[in-house]
């Protein structure tokens, strides 16, 4: 156990390594990174003093080890637009990001299950069909488009939900006000609907499909047909031995699906102007502030690929057969 | 020796045409057995001949502002006795020449990167599963720091820095997909290059380069197509969405996702035909990506079908 763990330990670390290897990449493949941290009419003087003052008149190397030591200690520099370090103004959009990912990813996990399930059992059926083809549609929809129609449909024609804002409830609980954290909760799942849904609507097909095709599997399977000769209820058949197996593949994806749920995030935001790390990066894309744009990048990436960690971690301790 | 050729084991020969053609007729049998699949082929067609002929198909200039005639709704009488028949948007510019340019944007991205991405993890792929050892190590390593990393978050921080254009869109797309090839095109080789028709070309002393590229490859190209063909599908999602993040082509250009941009502060209005078209046009290509990857993957590999 201890080996595995230091082992993904390790591994992790050479991943932020890489990581952070390609953001000041990035940063250079343009040529002189200068350019981006200066307006259009700064004077040759004004570009070179900016040039020393950031570092870039350093041989590469001495860059990246400099970079490399900035960034560990969480500083990405000052945000262009804001006048403020970057990594502050990430840290407080975080905890909205979050928020609306862990919904979404619930939302994504929780109702795959019974439709994949239902579809599995019902097989050929119209509501295998109606199912499968709604999760082929699912899959072919842009995640920011669903969003544009939910707004038109059920903010705009309906009038059922709101179309954008949020209602934080994880900042005030980090704060220790519990009161008003969990007088907030209904209003912050209220507000989180639509964007959420929008977000997993993608991987909500994509679970289901899943967790149909191993469901699929597993009914074939002896230990099914044993359970059902010995006269169990049908109900106790699925539950307790089908379903159990059959959604070992969707636990094994939850840390990939974070990633991508947060790829989903950062345009969605956008869409119902919701107050995140997502709805940060495209104003920082727009006003070419590249400092916050790469601490908004590399705080994702490193949630990313902690999370990815400990869900292997939990994975291995969960599953037996997973050798360590 | 029917089967070999079937397998694309033997390089020409008269058995392996007529085989070809009998492929072909299985292969049209399952997909009108199938009906989807015709369905979408009809569709990706027509996006083609939308693509190719754009400019002689659409009735108006796409980037021919009216102020006068902005945001006139569907049907509505455009300039010169034209019709609006999408609508008009916020610069009165007609939404259906728009959408039948964009056509040409989202396809050429997808179909290129994907060449790209597939022509780097095949090489890739080959080179780690045949030698194997170090460059195989880091190979995959090199992957698994791509993957461990959310793609979109690796093509934002790409094409701010590059700045948009369809030539960096293709290149970060691209280069965003390579891993998928080249794992699968790793894992063939592994098992292909133990073979005794591999170790036949060694034997007769064929060069590293044609063993690799004559003799194993082409029994890789099954299961590629099938990666491509979802592929297609997931790279035409993902530049909409940069195009719609303002990361696409330059902002002359029209694409389906920054249409899909601009109709976001006339959401409010309810011009709700800025935003329906654009989306409709990118559902139906991309749903029908996936509905001829679904089929071919049957088709290709019928075990997987019992599994759904």
């Amino acid at each position: 156990m201890w080996t595995f763990i230091v082992r993904r330990l390790l591994q992790s670390v050479i991943v932020i390594l890489g990581v952070t290897l390609i953001s000041f990449i990035a940063l250079q493949i343009g040529g002189d990174p200068t350019y981006l941290f200066v307006s259009e009419r700064a004077t040759d003087e004004e570009i070179a003093m900016v040039r020393r003052a950031l570092g870039f008149d350093q041989p590469l190397h001495i860059q990246y080890l400099t970079y490399l030591g900035n960034v560990a200690q969480g500083d990405f520099g000052n945000s262009l637009s804001y006048r403020q370090p970057a990594m502050e103004i990430v840290l407080g959009a975080l905890p909205a990001t979050i928020e609306l990912t862990i919904f979404a990813m619930l939302f994504a996990i929780v109702l795959a299950i019974p439709f994949g399930v239902f579809a599995a059992l019902y097989r050929g059926t119209a509501v295998d069909g109606s199912i499968m083809t709604m999760a082929m549609f699912g899959q072919s929809v842009p995640n920011f488009w669903l969003g544009i129609m939910m707004i038109l449909f059920f903010g705009l024609y309906l009038g059922w939900l709101p179309i954008s804002g949020h209602v934080p409830f994880l900042m005030p609980l980090l704060r220790g006000d519990f009161v008003t954290a969990f007088t907030n909760l209904p209003q912050t799942i209220y507000y989180l609907i639509l964007p959420g849904v929008a977000v997993a609507f993608y991987s909500l097909s994509r679970n289901a499909r899943l967790v149909r095709s191993s469901m699929l599997e597993v009914l074939g399977q002896d230990y099914v047909r044993t359970a059902r000769s010995k006269g169990i209820s049908e109900y106790a058949v699925i539950t307790h031995h089908a379903l159990r197996n059959a959604w070992l593949p969707v636990v094994t994806m939850i840390g990939l699906e974070f990633g991508f749920l947060l790829g989903g995030v950062v345009v969605i935001e956008t869409v119902f102007s919701y107050p995140g790390i997502g709805r940060l990066v495209f104003n920082a894309i727009n006003q070419r502030d590249i400092p916050l744009v790469q601490a908004s990048v590399i705080v994702l990436s490193v949630i990313f690929i902690v999370l990815n960690l400990v869900v292997d971690l939990v994975y291995a301790r969960i599953d037996p057969r997973v050798k360590l | 020796m029917t089967d070999m050729a079937s397998d694309g084991l033997t390089t020409l020969s008269p058995q392996r045409e007529s085989n070809f053609r009998r492929e072909l007729k299985r292969a049209v049998r399952s997909m009108v057995a199938a009906k989807w699949p015709v369905l979408a082929l009809v569709v990706l067609g027509a996006v083609l001949i939308v693509a190719i002929f754009g400019p002689l198909l659409a009735p108006l200039d796409p980037n021919r502002q009216n102020i006068m005639l902005r945001l006139a709704e569907p049907m509505a009488e455009g300039p010169r006795g034209a019709t609006f028949w999408l609508g008009s948007d916020a610069l009165g510019r007609d939404v259906l020449s728009r959408l039948l340019y964009g056509a040409r944007i989202s396809l050429l991205v997808g179909v290129c990167a994907i060449f790209v991405g597939g022509a780097i993890g095949t090489v890739a792929g080959l080179v780690a599963g045949y030698f194997g050892g170090r460059i195989d190590d880091v190979f995959m390593r090199l992957g698994d720091i791509q993957l461990a990393f959310p793609f979109i978050l690796l093509a934002i921080m790409f094409l701010v820095v590059l700045g948009p254009g369809v030539v960096n869109l293709i290149l970060v797309l691209g280069i965003g997909q390579w891993v998928t090839y080249a794992r699968i095109v790793r894992a063939q080789t592994l098992s292909l290059r133990e073979k005794e028709f591999v170790e036949a070309a060694r034997a007769l002393g064929d060069s590293t380069t044609s063993i690799i590229f004559r003799t194993i490859l082409p029994n890789i190209v099954a299961p590629l197509t099938v990666i491509a063909s979802f592929n297609v599908a997931s790279v035409i999602l993902a530049e909409a969405a940069l195009s719609f993040l303002g990361l696409g082509v330059p902002p002359e250009v029209p694409t389906w996702g920054s249409m899909l941009a601009e109709s976001r502060e006339q959401l409010i209005a309810n011009k709700w035909w800025l935003a329906v078209f654009p989306g409709l046009a990118i559902v139906l290509t991309v749903l029908s990506f996936n509905i001829i990857g679904d089929w071919l993957r049957d088709f290709l590999d019928p075990r997987l079908k019992e599994r759904g």
